[in-house]
Parts: C-alpha cells; sequence; structure tokens
C-alpha cells in the first residue's frame, strides 16, 4: 500500500550521509595491485562515499520502481492524500502496518545485500595491498 | 512474474555492464542497480504474500498473470525511459553537445 516509503526514507537519509562523507575525505589511498601477467597496475581505494552510493542508487531506483507498481494499482494518486488507503481510517491502519513490515523489510534487504557487498569490496582491497603495498 | 522480469532484466544489465566493464560509457550500471534494488524489494513482497497465501501464491489466475505480465514489462520500460534521461543529460560521449551546438 505505502511499503515503498521506508525505502524512500532510507535513501533521504544515506543521500544526506553521503554528501556530508564526500565532503570530508580528501585524499584517495593508492594500491599497488598484481595485474596478473607479471606486471602492477594502480588501483585506487574505494572511497566510502562511493560505497554510499550504491546504496543510494538501490534504494532510490527500488523504490521508484515500487513507486510505479503503487500507482499501477491505484495505491498512489496524484492528488492529496496521494495515498488511497489513507483517506479511510481502516485502511489506514492496513497501510501502517503493512509499511512497518513489509516496508521495514524491504529497506533492511537492501541494506543487508550491501553489507555483503561491503565486506565482499573489503576483502577484495585487503587482497590488494597484501599484494604489494604502494610505494608513494 | 513481475519479480521474474526485473530479476531478469537485473541479471541481462549486469552481463552487459561486465562485458564492457571498466568502460561505462553507456551508464548501464544505472539500470543494475535499478532493477537489482526493485527486484530486492519485490521478492520482500513475494515472501509476505507466499507466508500469506501458501503455496497458492505459485498458481495465480490467468487475468492476474497478465496484469503482473504487463506490470512487469512497463516497470523496465520505465527504468529504461529513465536511465536513457540520464544517458542524454550526462552525455558522457559528448554526442548531445555535439549536435545541439554543431555550426551549419
Amino acid at each position: 500500500m505505502a511499503c515503498f516509503i521506508v525505502p524512500v526514507a532510507e535513501a533521504v537519509v544515506t543521500t544526506a550521509i553521503t554528501k556530508v562523507v564526500k565532503s570530508k575525505e580528501s585524499k584517495l589511498e593508492a594500491l599497488k595491485v598484481d595485474t596478473g601477467n607479471g606486471t602492477f597496475g594502480k588501483e585506487l581505494k574505494i572511497p566510502f562515499s562511493r560505497k554510499l552510493k550504491w546504496l543510494n542508487n538501490m534504494l532510490w531506483g527500488g523504490s521508484f520502481l515500487l513507486a510505479f507498481e503503487h500507482v499501477w494499482h491505484g495505491e498512489v494518486v496524484p492528488w492529496f492524500p496521494f495515498l488511497t488507503a489513507a483517506s479511510d481510517p481502516a485502511e489506514a491502519s492496513v497501510m501502517l502496518s503493512e509499511t512497518a513490515t513489509v516496508g521495514v523489510s524491504m529497506a533492511a534487504l537492501v541494506t543487508a545485500v550491501w553489507g555483503v557487498m561491503l565486506l565482499v569490496t573489503k576483502a577484495m582491497e585487503k587482497k590488494a595491498l597484501k599484494t604489494q603495498p604502494a610505494s608513494n | 512474474m513481475t519479480l521474474l522480469i526485473t530479476v531478469f532484466a537485473a541479471i541481462i544489465c549486469t552481463v552487459i555492464w561486465y562485458k564492457n566493464a571498466p568502460k561505462n560509457e553507456m551508464k548501464v550500471g544505472i539500470l543494475c542497480w535499478m532493477y537489482w534494488g526493485a527486484s530486492l524489494m519485490w521478492l520482500v513482497d513475494a515472501v509476505f504474500e507466499y507466508a500469506e497465501l501458501g503455496a497458492e501464491y505459485f498458481t495465480p489466475a490467468p487475468v492476474d498473470m497478465l496484469n503482473d505480465f504487463f506490470l512487469g514489462l512497463s516497470a523496465v520500460a520505465l527504468g529504461l525511459v529513465v536511465w536513457l534521461a540520464i544517458l542524454l543529460v550526462k552525455d558522457p560521449r559528448g554526442v548531445v553537445r555535439t549536435a545541439l551546438f554543431k555550426k551549419n
């Protein structure tokens, strides 16, 4: 009914955090990475703001398509109160309960998948650092 | 059906992105994030629906299936429109800029 609101709210928060983190990031850490053919290539450590962007993209993109689905089903309308369930108190309570369960689970799953991605990239960065630390 | 169509779109986009990486001229990454995000969200929706309906979830009425099929295709099309708009606005290859400011 309005489950996409939770990921949208999270996206707003994470986008704001990304802006703050990006403004605080200054120098990128360089790593020398074994390219596999005996030579070393220079790689940059992925900044946290870029990793946050992955989460933002998933949340914004996903909730945009989900919002479209709600428009398709007539649950979201372009006039006030925008959510059809909001005009009826009985339906509003169902909507709130659905938002609290389905919506929160959606945001949690997307965040969990992003968390796994962070762990994988961290392991890859560690592996690259171990191969050969940058001399400059 | 909507979930299935979006998952397939996400997989196809990811394969295209991987094939062209590290080049990202066409900004296919945008589509990957969008479709994977939507797929994860619809997966949660599907799990909750399955918990409510049980095995009945896998045998939808033909009309519902057709509606979901159209919805899935429309969602994928909308994603493509958004991607195209971003691609033309960001114009990584400078094609739009060249076409607009070309002196005759």
